[in-house]
């Protein structure tokens, strides 16, 4: 397990170094007409991609989920414009782009957590497995149930570890005696890794955990519910290094049943754990393609600038 | 760059020393803003005490008591028909005369029979029904004594004067006699704690008020709590945030601030009036209590809520939880402890409200200890109102004895708030 890390981390320091190297070369005439638009017209300068169209490819042969010409607005005010976009089956994406951008909000349309927010209005298509998850008719228990999430705060319940786990199986009926339910915890907490650390004190609260436990906590509580995709909204940006290898691995195991979506401020961790990268600026996809295009060899001036560091 | 920072560190060294006597200061104003408090209590503490600690006792003459047949005109000590109608008063003022023969005329005769309690023959007639064989046979008992002769005892141990109030001057030296005899004591006052309202204060007791209390309490947190509850989630998490959300909770803020003694006369208007509910049954006290309650609970039920983390809901949620689930398994328990303390702030505010109890009637003379939410029935403050309203000296120290039990209650009821909320609150 640890070599598929090091393998992992290896590469994509080698890719990095890479593409910060072929940029160097590349970027070095368009310098002058690159820098001076996103970075100084800022939020104005959106005005003139809105037109285009995704560049890169954003569909793929075998979605399991898709998202046609999304627009969110909150308010008056528009945060997202046209996106359109495929989550493959059993593929790792990451969303990456500065804030603001519009990728958590994207996430959150994909199992309807903008729901909660009163003053948030959705409009296009979004299908899971060809069924619009935005039809009336749908109802939202059984789609959260199908398509999971892990936040950016690890928000355990304030209950024991066992609960946490278990909480999804007994409120969705999924187990009928207590054995069963217990093979469930068993098998989620192992899954997310944490087996081994918490599986003597399974009483006791799962907010006593430490940081990088609680994550995977709450990605055990998530995969417990068996669900066919699974959301992470930045899952690391509260965790040290150690703990982040640790949720990235995790995330490549789980990327062999699941489909995964991650938001993400790390180009090295999008580099590290996805198959494909989406990018996004001020509410609009700007580009999507394989992950190692993407970071080798940007297709946009923006992405470009966006990876390379000169904004965001 | 130097000489600048040279010249910074002189300024604020110059005005330092200044800082210092003013934060000084700031906390002595704090330290004697809470010494100003506590001393207060201590003073209503030291008062109310020193003067309700003598109602817990009550004063008892020796008398030797002769269960004569014929005085009592009782061949029968069972039979409760003649129980009833023997003539008890007969025997007190034998036993009493004989104690004083020197006291002759009509009038010092009849001085002497007022030292002792009108109740005094009830007792009599109990404890002859209890044992019958005392019929026939001489007894020396403890009899209950007056107020009067109370109130001068139990100020014998006092300091200053004796207060002798209506007691002439032949009847303090008999009762100095008495004393000289050890025929006279005071003991622990139960009738104090087991009786209701009396207009002889060595009769009158608590217990009928406190009952009272009880039950339209009980009523009021039955009624307001889960209605309070609902209305606040439903509220926080439920209601669209518009205009008319807006005026509610506007509404909700004011009715917080109406003077209790308006839900009186709306309680005295709907339940009584319209819907023809009896008077001065705690069920209407109740209701009346409940309205005035209800604000306080639904914006500390909301507060709560409020304070429960986003992240808990989007996590329940995230995994598929309904809205009701997210509700009742997640903020509820995490927002309990706030409801309830502010529900028992709101309970122990309708324990000492006296206002709107009087326009419903529950400032009515009750005698019976009510046995249920339809029996008329007192409150403890209107019973403190009462006798704090009475001419007998007597009903002073009862007063104070009241308000001690009044407090009894809220610091059992603060105690037992505090004690929920250690136990319901967790930590995340």
């Amino acid at each position: 397990m640890d070599i598929v890390t090091e393998e992992r981390i290896e590469k994509s320091k080698a890719t990095t170094a890479e593409s910060a190297v072929s940029l160097k070369k590349e970027s070095n005439p368009m310098d002058s007409t690159v820098e001076s638009k996103p970075a100084e017209n800022g939020p104005a300068g959106v005005e003139q991609y809105l037109g285009q169209e995704t560049i890169g490819t954003p569909y793929c042969d075998n979605p399991k989920m898709t998202a046609r010409n999304v627009k969110v607005y909150y308010g008056e005010k528009q945060v997202m414009h046209d996106v359109s976009l495929d989550i493959g089956e059993h593929e790792v994406i990451a969303m990456i782009g500065p804030s603001g951008c519009g990728k958590s909000t994207f996430l959150r349309c994909l199992n309807r957590m903008n729901d909660t927010i009163d003053t948030c209005r959705i409009e296009g298509d979004i299908s899971l497995d060809g069924q619009n998850i935005y039809d009336p008719k749908l109802d939202v228990v059984p789609l959260r149930a199908r398509v999971g999430m892990v936040f950016q705060k690890p928000n355990p319940f304030p209950k024991s570890i066992y609960d946490n786990v278990a909480y999804g199986p007994r409120i969705h009926g999924l187990v009928n005696h207590r054995a069963e339910l217990d093979e469930v915890v068993e098998t989620s907490l192992k899954r997310a890794g944490l087996w081994n650390e918490v599986k003597d004190r399974l009483d006791q609260p799962g907010t006593g955990l430490s940081g990088g436990q609680q994550q995977r906590l709450c990605i055990a509580r998530t995969i417990a519910v068996s669900p066919e995709v699974i959301l992470m909204d930045e899952p690391c940006s509260a965790l040290d290094p150690i703990a982040t290898a640790k949720i990235e691995e995790l995330i490549a195991e789980l990327s062999e049943n699941y489909t995964i979506a991650i938001v993400t401020h790390s180009m090295q961790q999008a580099a590290r754990v996805s198959h494909r990268t989406a990018y996004f600026h001020l509410g609009k996809l700007i580009e999507a393609n394989k992950t190692e295009l993407v970071f080798t060899n940007p297709q946009h001036e923006m992405t470009e600038a966006y990876i390379t560091g000169r904004f965001g | 760059m130097n000489k600048a920072t040279q010249r910074t560190i002189d300024i604020v060294e110059k005005n330092l020393s200044k800082r210092y006597r003013a934060e000084k200061r700031f906390r002595l104003y704090g330290l004697m803003s809470i010494g100003f408090g506590l001393l207060c209590l201590v003073v209503l503490f030291t008062d109310i005490i020193s003067k309700g600690l003598p109602a817990f006792k009550q004063t008892r003459i020796l008398l030797p008591i002769e269960f004569n047949r014929d005085d009592l005109g009782i061949s029968d000590a069972t039979d409760p028909e003649q129980l009833r109608a023997g003539n008890y008063e007969a025997i007190l003022r034998n036993a009493i005369r004989g104690k004083f023969p020197d006291a002759k005329s009509r009038r010092d005769k009849r001085a002497l029979s007022a030292m002792l309690s009108n109740a005094a023959s009830f007792h009599l007639q109990d404890t002859l029904a209890e044992n019958p064989d005392l019929l026939g046979e001489t007894v020396s008992t403890w009899i209950l004594a007056d107020d009067d002769v109370d109130v001068y005892v139990k100020s014998l141990d006092g300091f200053g004067e004796p207060f002798t109030g209506r007691l002439s001057e032949q009847q303090i030296g008999w009762v100095q006699t008495l004393i000289d005899d050890e025929a006279i004591r005071t003991q622990f006052n139960t009738t104090f704690f087991t009786a209701s309202a009396s207009r002889e204060p060595e009769q009158a007791g608590i217990l009928g008020a406190a009952l009272g209390s009880l039950f339209t309490l009980v009523v009021t947190l039955l009624l307001s709590f889960p209605i309070g509850v609902a209305a606040a989630i439903y509220l926080e998490e439920y209601a669209p945030k518009n205009k008319f959300t807006e005026l509610i909770e506007v509404n909700i803020n004011n009715l917080a601030a109406v003077p209790s003694i308006i839900f009186g006369l709306l309680g005295l208007a709907i339940f009584i009036n319209m819907f023809g509910l009896t008077r001065s049954v705690p069920l209407v006290g109740g209701l009346v209590l409940t309205l005035m309650t209800l604000p306080t609970i639904i914006i500390s039920s909301r507060a709560a809520i409020k304070s429960v983390p986003p992240s808990i809901r989007e996590a329940a949620l995230g995994v598929g939880a309904s809205k009701m689930q997210m509700i009742l398994h997640h903020v509820l328990p995490l927002a309990m402890p706030g409801m309830l303390t502010g529900t028992i702030i709101g309970m122990a505010q309708a324990l000492g409200e006296t206002a709107p109890l009087l326009m419903i009637g529950m400032v009515a003379f009750i005698v019976d200890l009510p046995a249920g939410i339809t029996d008329p029935a007192t409150v403890l403050p209107v019973q403190i109102f009462l006798w704090a309203d009475s001419p007998e000296r007597a009903f002073v120290e009862r007063t104070s004895a009241a308000i001690m039990v009044l407090l009894a209650f809220l610091i059992f009821m603060n105690t037992l708030a505090v004690w929920l909320r250690k136990r319901l609150e967790r930590r995340w």
